[in-house]
């Protein structure tokens, strides 16, 4: 079984992997749908404008519940990353890897967010608050909170790494196994030189919509939007530290 | 005792150990559920925040899970993409 993305082409000695390919061709994709939601404009939206007006409603009312009177800053940059993690997951659906279960599109993201969360915890609390906070309750704490800090983005990384990877994987298993499953039905009637590619995975049709509906479109959803949470929650914490 | 080659021994007890870091999901199972029948209880105290706490439930699973997918990740790691062999 072949778990890594496929190499689709190489520029000079750089491999491209689907990973890389179907992450340009989702953010393509969303460009398009914002372009065309916001061509002319109507007061009662319809069709891609409704769509799109619920969408930034959606996640500008989720960024203020949790982030307040900044949220206005972060609202775009929590937007994006719960729309382009939640489509790259589901392209599942499509027969697609999903651009998410692999590390390479994950961590940087998780990187990113990192970076977010202590420029502006020491943009917010200056160098020497941002050390006394790393420091406390007691100095000799600080290796400590350190470790503990550069963990977030491996841990945020992983969560939806492992969460994605782990459907991708029990897919193809059930998929193969229905496959098998057809093959010694067939093979109890018809002559065994009947290879087993060849044959209609009848037992596939219908009834695998159901983990289909779990793996590619609700843990999706829910993984990006835990992704999102978790990024506001942490930029929010850094600028506001627990008063000890 | 017949012969084994390192990297038969290597594959074997790989094996093993994926299948023993799984283990790390009994935990996981306890915290899922405990978080779940806490969702239940305060649901069945207070009904009408039952939006709130579905949704402080579904993040708290979340983080709960994430030990149990770096379980899954160390098993995926060992069968899949093994370093030792």
């Amino acid at each position: 079984m072949e778990l890594g993305p496929r190499i689709i082409f190489r520029i000079g000695s750089v491999p491209i992997s689907e990973t890389v390919c179907w992450s340009l061709i989702v953010s393509i994709a969303i460009l398009v749908f914002a372009f065309l939601a916001t061509r002319k404009m109507q007061t009662v939206p319809h069709g891609a404008q409704l769509l799109g007006e619920l969408l930034v409603g959606f996640v500008y009312k989720m960024v203020k519940d949790v982030m307040g009177d900044i949220s206005d800053k972060f609202a775009p940059y929590c937007g994006t990353l719960i729309v382009f993690l939640g489509l790259g997951s589901m392209l599942g659906l499509l027969d697609i890897r999903p651009t998410t279960s692999d590390l390479n599109c994950t961590f940087p993201l998780a990187l990113v967010t990192f970076v977010l969360i202590h420029y502006n915890a020491v943009k917010a609390q200056t160098a020497r608050g941002y050390i006394k906070e790393l420091s406390s309750p007691y100095p000799f704490m600080l290796p400590l909170n350190i470790i503990s800090d550069s963990m977030f983005p491996v841990t945020l990384a992983c969560r939806l790494f492992g969460n994605i990877l782990a459907g991708v994987i029990l897919m193809s298993l059930v998929y193969s196994g229905l496959q098998t499953a057809s093959a010694a039905l067939i093979n109890v009637f018809a002559d065994p030189d009947f290879s087993r590619e060849s044959i209609i995975p009848f037992f596939q049709i219908g009834w695998p919509l159901i983990l289909n509906f779990w793996f590619d479109m609700f843990e999706p959803i829910l993984q990006a939007y835990i992704f999102t949470m978790l990024t506001m929650v942490f930029i929010d914490n850094g600028r506001h530290p627990v008063e000890s | 005792m017949t012969g084994f080659t390192g990297a038969e021994l290597i594959a074997a007890f790989s094996s093993l150990g994926a299948g023993m870091a799984m283990i790390a999901m009994a935990g996981v199972g306890i915290g899922i559920g405990f978080n779940a029948g806490k969702t239940v209880e305060s649901t069945a105290r207070q009904p009408e925040a039952q939006g709130t706490l579905l949704k402080l439930m579904l993040i708290g699973v979340a983080l709960t899970e994430t030990a149990g997918i770096f379980a899954l990740v160390i098993a995926i790691m060992l069968m899949f993409a093994n370093p030792l062999l």
